[in-house]
């Protein structure tokens, strides 16, 4: 079942077209990861699905509502959360809970019990009464999320949740949307961490407002880049990578630690192309491997690509 | 609907109780306000400076003098003894007036022929020079039948005066400035604090992101409107009763209409406030330059062009009509009614009608821009 279904959904500013004929589906209960560099359309995407923001042309089905004509219901059955954890600072843990819960009409028992949720969750429990202003970054995300979530809707928009949280307070946060995904609760996720792309069961990737890519991480890995991809390991990377991009062989190249990945193209015939060229030039190659392409392989190869 | 309302104006309660800075601001600025215009700024003329050039130095001159300082308007600011000394007095202002009785002044006198006194007037304040010129005036009118009586008297004639003016003003017997001003200075007062308050609340959201979580809840743009503005409207009305409690204490001024028409009236200025506070709150991106135009929005207008201080009825038409860019004009016609006239609903409920037709059309302004800008 689809929780989400968006169909030829377009935006535009003027003349400016920041969403474009943009189509794809969600399962109910995956994580669906959204990704694109900044100013890709991605927020205004978001925006459109929450019903913020009225479509120019085309339409989305989230939750069974349609975003541009039945906006509030849509409002009802999605939960919101952005990078900017949007929680009243001058407020204490519990007020922020009490807010949200009475924005969202939660009374009773049932608000009882999704506060002590959402306390469970950002690990709170006995700090109702800290303002929120002096929580650690990772705690302030969690405690966003739940009051995000407090009224349990089917479907959940992130939009770059873990931007500025430190390593570990984001592999936690992977866990809870992990455990949110496992109550069949729909999670729609913006990144720019390629490994959490690797998190989501299906992913998409826009740029300038089109959608360029679609499918799982190994879907995406093998079906969108069909050359060889290499990594080389050498002397002066940076003097071989600026030779290595000079070469009509050559599609891209990017630099990943201290090796060279060079994504090739259909004139690139055997490896033995590089070796010369690195001897003509006296670069001192110790490591040359063919290897399965990366997240951002694919994604700097799509968007290079785009560029042309 | 009820319960989306109650959290919003309960969250908004609790950020302004806890915000030091805003609630200083809220009950510092009116008190700072009235103390200011109900001391500083006043347009009485009492105590006014008079400087004395007696060339005569007569029994009948000095009389004169003596009654003149007798009053409570004139204070002596000294004896001068040549035309020099006028000017001296008048350049550093040790005088307001210069009064100079000419040297035949007695002779004219017990030669039954008119004798001029001269006045010279400060009128660099034209204000002022007007008053004090009316006082003069009336003050030598009076000593001058008051001698005619005298030598008629003598002459076993009995005078009277055909014509008695008895003057009495209604509203103000005392002519008090401050009394008039209060009024002006109560809407400028609330004004200002609903707008800048109102405006700031929403902006601080817009500058801290909080303003997106709401625009994806169910809450509605008007729910949110009414929501926010409560604890406001309760703020601004324990403000109102303050201001007219310390114009009680301070300058006597009691409440002459009726209390009930009083509130109702200060509820509807307060609302189309606030209504223009929301439009401030569309236009600005950041507190600062909402403080800005909200300052400038509500303190310049509702200063020059309600009739706060300046009538209204004599500024040319033009600006007649830009008047009602400020619900004050209209709030401070009613308070006028109520406080100083005791007047009934029947007199002033225009004015009503006029600020509720404000703060719609505000409104309406400020929620068509809240909606294209929330996208």
């Amino acid at each position: 079942m689809n929780s989400i279904v968006v169909k030829n959904l377009t935006k535009k500013f003027g003349s400016f077209t920041a969403v474009d004929e943009v189509s794809f589906e969600v399962k109910r209960g995956e994580i669906f990861g959204f990704l694109g560099a900044n100013g890709a359309g991605k927020s205004t995407t978001i925006k459109m699905l929450c019903g913020i923001l009225e479509p120019t042309s085309g339409d989305a089905l989230v939750g069974g509502f349609s975003v541009a004509k039945e906006p509030d219901k849509v409002k009802q059955n999605i939960g919101y959360m952005s990078q900017r954890f949007s929680l009243y600072n001058d407020l204490t843990v519990e007020e922020n809970i009490d807010f949200f819960g009475g924005i969202y009409g939660l009374e009773g028992n049932l608000f009882e019990e999704r506060k002590k949720w959402v306390l469970h969750i950002a690990n709170l429990e006995g700090k109702e009464k800290l303002l929120t202003s002096s929580l650690p970054g990772g705690i302030k995300q969690r405690l966003a999320l739940g009051t995000a979530v407090i009224h349990k809707p089917q479907i959940v928009f992130l939009d770059e949740p873990t931007s500025g949280v430190d390593p570990i307070s984001r592999r936690n946060f992977w866990d809870l949307i992990n455990s949110l995904s496992a109550e069949n609760i729909t999670v729609l996720v913006t990144t720019h961490y390629l490994e959490e792309a690797e998190y989501c069961n299906n992913i998409i990737l826009i740029d300038a407002g089109k959608l360029i890519a679609e499918g799982s991480s190994k879907q995406l890995k093998t079906n969108y880049i069909k050359v060889p991809i290499f990594e080389i390991e050498c002397s002066n990377v940076v003097e071989a990578m600026e030779l290595l991009e000079k070469q009509d062989f050559v599609g891209e190249t990017s630099i990943f630690g201290n090796n060279i990945h060079v994504i090739t193209n259909e004139k690139f015939k055997d490896e033995s192309q590089i070796h010369n060229l690195c001897k003509s030039s006296s670069i001192n190659v110790k490591r040359i491997n063919k290897i399965i392409p990366t997240l951002e392989d694919v994604f700097i190869h799509l968007l290079e690509k785009g560029k042309k | 609907m009820f319960n989306r309302i109650k959290a919003i104006s309960k969250k908004e309660t609790k950020q302004l109780i806890r915000d030091v800075r805003m609630m200083a601001v809220i009950f510092l600025f009116p008190v700072f306000l009235l103390g200011m215009f109900g001391y500083a700024i006043n347009f009485d003329v009492h105590h006014i400076k008079i400087a004395v050039y007696d060339q005569d130095k007569s029994s009948v001159s000095r009389e004169f003098i003596n009654s003149l300082l007798s009053s409570e308007y004139f204070d002596l600011a000294g004896y001068l003894n040549s035309d020099k000394q006028i000017k001296q007095n008048l350049d550093e202002k040790l005088a307001q007036c210069v009064v100079v009785i000419p040297y035949n002044f007695s002779r004219e006198f017990y030669a039954n022929r008119p004798s001029k006194i001269q006045y010279l007037i400060d009128g660099v304040d034209g204000n002022t020079a007007t008053v004090i010129m009316n006082y003069v005036n009336v003050a030598t009118m009076s000593h001058s039948s008051k001698l005619t009586a005298e030598i008629l008297a003598r002459k076993g004639m009995n005078v009277f005066a055909l014509i008695q003016l008895e003057p009495r003003f209604w509203f103000n017997p005392e002519l008090n400035s401050t009394r008039f001003l209060l009024p002006g200075l109560i809407g400028m007062i609330l004004i200002v604090v609903s707008v800048i308050t109102i405006a700031l609340s929403i902006v601080r959201e817009k500058e801290r992101g909080t303003i997106e979580q709401i625009n994806v809840s169910p809450l509605s743009t008007i729910e949110m409107m009414i929501g926010k503005t409560i604890p406001y409207i309760v703020i601004a009305l324990i403000n109102a009763g303050l201001i007219l409690l310390a114009g009680f204490i301070l300058f006597g001024i009691t409440i002459k209409g009726s209390i009930l028409w009083l509130i109702i009236s200060i509820l509807i200025f307060l609302f189309s406030s606030l209504c223009l506070g929301l439009l401030v709150s569309t236009i600005a991106d950041s507190q600062q330059v909402a403080f800005q135009i909200g300052t400038l929005i509500s303190m310049i207008p509702s200063l020059l062009l309600s009739g706060f201080i300046f009538p209204i009825e004599s500024m040319p038409p033009i600006v007649q009509i830009i008047t009602n860019i400020t619900p004050a004009k209209f709030f401070i016609v009613c308070l006028r009614s109520i406080l100083l006239k005791g007047e009934g609903v029947a007199v002033f409920w225009q004015q009503l009608v006029f600020m509720m037709i404000f703060a719609f059309a505000v409104l309406a302004i400020a929620t068509r821009r809240y909606i294209k800008k929330a996208v």
